[in-house]
């Protein structure tokens, strides 16, 4: 199981990509909560590839341990089975910004930065590039409680990427948007994704939005939380979410989605 | 078990700013930003600082007529209960004197060495209950059972074990207002939302860095009302203690109220307990009602 290895490894099979390294290898992973009779079992047997710099969005409806399977990978929760590789130590993104109420929104960018002893000029540097990168420049000085919703969310993935990590795990982070702003920041996950290479697991219940990003689909099953099928998305980028290809595909995954939810009504 | 992946050198993700690009899209974000940002109507300083003035004013108004009231309707003799311009004037005249000065300055150092000893006390105790469950479970409900204890009924111990002395004094305030620092703590760390701290803990806050950059800082608005009410407490205690604990050639603002109305003197009596109140209220309000005002406000925590 050691991790040198994975470096070797070959391509995921994600689209456009020919050979790629894994950055997110999740093996037989089984999670249970609980013991005895009242064990609840969220997850079960999950085996899952990320290729670097892939963005792969996990699809399921309630109660599929999606966001378990990110907390397992995060680090945040032990795997009762199963092992989770992964390329360095992730970062975060939550539905909620969980922005810092006491810190100014560029402060609030700068924290990982601090927590990791970087000195204070590259600090300020880095700062700048960020808030540019997700656009909130002239935002710098203001306190989070002074932005929207989708102001909010922008700093937590500008604070998320100052961590500096090469995987980016994303906890439902458009879920609690309006439709408007969430189409926006689709537009902008794709460009700052583009931009910066990352590897991005993208969780939601939102089959248009996973269409919209993904470069694949994973399919989770609910109760216990199982791979029903991983969809690969071959439509060019940029893409939109009215783009007749997207609406089709989400009409494919909704299809099997609804078969899996279907299965929970017998 | 997560296992960590080496980090491979030379494809490190590169960062390429949004950059120039007179785009759509960049301007569909700005103009989303700028209808999303809440539009706060702004009064001037001088109408605002009125606005919270003026019914102040009024209200000392109505309770000085309250007073003068009483004091015609011949209820009391004027020599038991002078009318507020008497006592006002012999404040005036008092604080001519040295020897209010003097006063207020020895109960000013007592009250000051007093609640910063309780501040160092109960926060320690705060960290080391907020940080431990045992000691949660051990000397919690103690802690919260102290705030209710009456400063007063500790002089007997106090003076017992210090004799009438300043120990005496500081002893009773310290248990006065440390329950309450600690207890505001305390307080403040239980109600952290959650998700902050977890957001604290995937930034790569742990240990004593978690406790600096997200759970102090978290647990602010708390803490402050626990100061407050702390120096509330700290404040009723040292006047309790100079009125018991006597200390020759020591004058007190304690020492002089009970001097006064020893002598029968109603009015410096009454003179004093205004600059007790006065200070009282300077000190809640200016100091820590500033604070508290400033913290909430920076947080989003203001009604309006």
């Amino acid at each position: 199981m050691m991790s040198a290895a994975l470096a070797a490894l070959p391509a995921t099979p994600g689209v456009g990509a020919t050979q790629r390294a894994t950055a997110v290898r999740v093996s037989n992973l089984s999670k249970v909560f609980g013991t005895g009779r009242g064990a609840v079992t969220a997850l079960d047997n999950v085996s899952l590839d990320v290729g670097r710099g892939e963005l792969v969005c996990i699809l399921g409806a309630s109660g599929c341990g999606k966001s378990t399977l990110l907390n397992v990978i995060a680090g945040l929760d032990q795997p009762t089975r199963g092992t989770v590789e992964r390329l360095g130590e992730p970062s975060f993104m939550f539905q909620e910004a969980a922005l810092f109420p006491w810190l100014s929104v560029e402060r609030n960018v700068e924290l990982p930065l601090r927590l990791r002893h970087v000195p204070v000029t590259v600090r300020r540097a880095r700062v700048a590039e960020l808030l540019d990168l997700v656009q909130l420049t002239t935002f710098a000085r203001r306190q989070p409680h002074e932005l929207s919703g989708g102001m909010r969310q922008r700093v937590a993935l500008a604070r998320a990427l100052a961590h500096d990590a090469e995987v980016l795990l994303m906890d439902e982070p458009f879920g609690a948007l309006d439709a408007m702003t969430r189409d926006i920041l689709h537009d902008e996950l794709e460009r700052i994704w583009l931009a910066t290479g990352r590897t991005i697991l993208f969780v939601t219940h939102n089959v248009r939005e996973a269409a919209r990003l993904g470069d694949r689909i994973v399919l989770l099953t609910s109760r216990p939380g199982r791979v029903a099928e991983a969809f690969p998305v071959s439509i060019p980028r940029p893409r939109r979410i009215e783009d007749p290809d997207v609406a089709a595909l989400a009409r494919r995954v909704t299809a099997r989605l609804r078969e899996e939810v279907a299965r929970h009504g017998d | 078990m997560a296992i960590e992946l080496p980090r491979l050198h030379g494809l490190s993700p590169r960062l390429v700013p949004a950059g120039p690009e007179p785009s759509r899209g960049r301007r569909e974000v700005a103009g989303l930003d700028a209808l999303e940002t809440p539009l706060i109507p702004t009064t001037s300083l001088g109408r605002r600082a009125w606005a919270s003035v003026w019914p102040k004013l009024l209200a000392l108004a109505i309770v000085l007529g309250a007073w003068e009231a009483v004091v015609w309707t011949g209820w009391r003799p004027s020599y038991v209960l002078p009318p507020p311009s008497a006592v006002l004037a012999r404040l005036w005249q008092e604080l001519g004197t040295e020897g209010l000065w003097l006063a207020v300055w020895t109960t000013l150092r007592r009250a000051v060495w007093g609640f910063g000893l309780a501040m160092t006390i109960g926060i320690s105790i705060g960290v080391l209950v907020s940080r431990f469950r045992v000691l949660r479970s051990a000397i919690g409900s103690l802690i919260m059972g102290l705030q209710t204890m009456p400063s007063i009924a500790w002089f007997p111990l106090a003076i017992l074990l210090f004799k009438l002395s300043e120990e005496a004094i500081t002893f009773v305030v310290i248990l006065g207002a440390a329950p309450s620092i600690a207890n505001g703590l305390i307080h403040g760390v239980d109600h952290i939302p959650p998700v902050l701290t977890r957001a604290g803990r995937v930034l790569g806050a742990r240990g004593l860095d978690a406790y600096r950059y997200v759970i102090l800082p978290a647990a602010m608005p708390s803490f402050v009302g626990g100061l407050k009410q702390g120096w509330a407490f700290a404040w009723r205690s040292l006047m309790a203690g100079e009125l018991i604990v006597v200390i020759a050639n020591k004058a007190s603002l304690g020492q002089l109220l009970q001097v006064n109305r020893e002598l029968a003197d109603s009015q410096g009596m009454l003179a004093i307990m205004m600059v007790i109140l006065i200070i009282g209220i300077v000190l809640d309000s200016v100091v820590f009602g500033t604070l508290e005002h400033r913290i909430r406000r920076k947080r989003g925590l203001l009604g309006a």
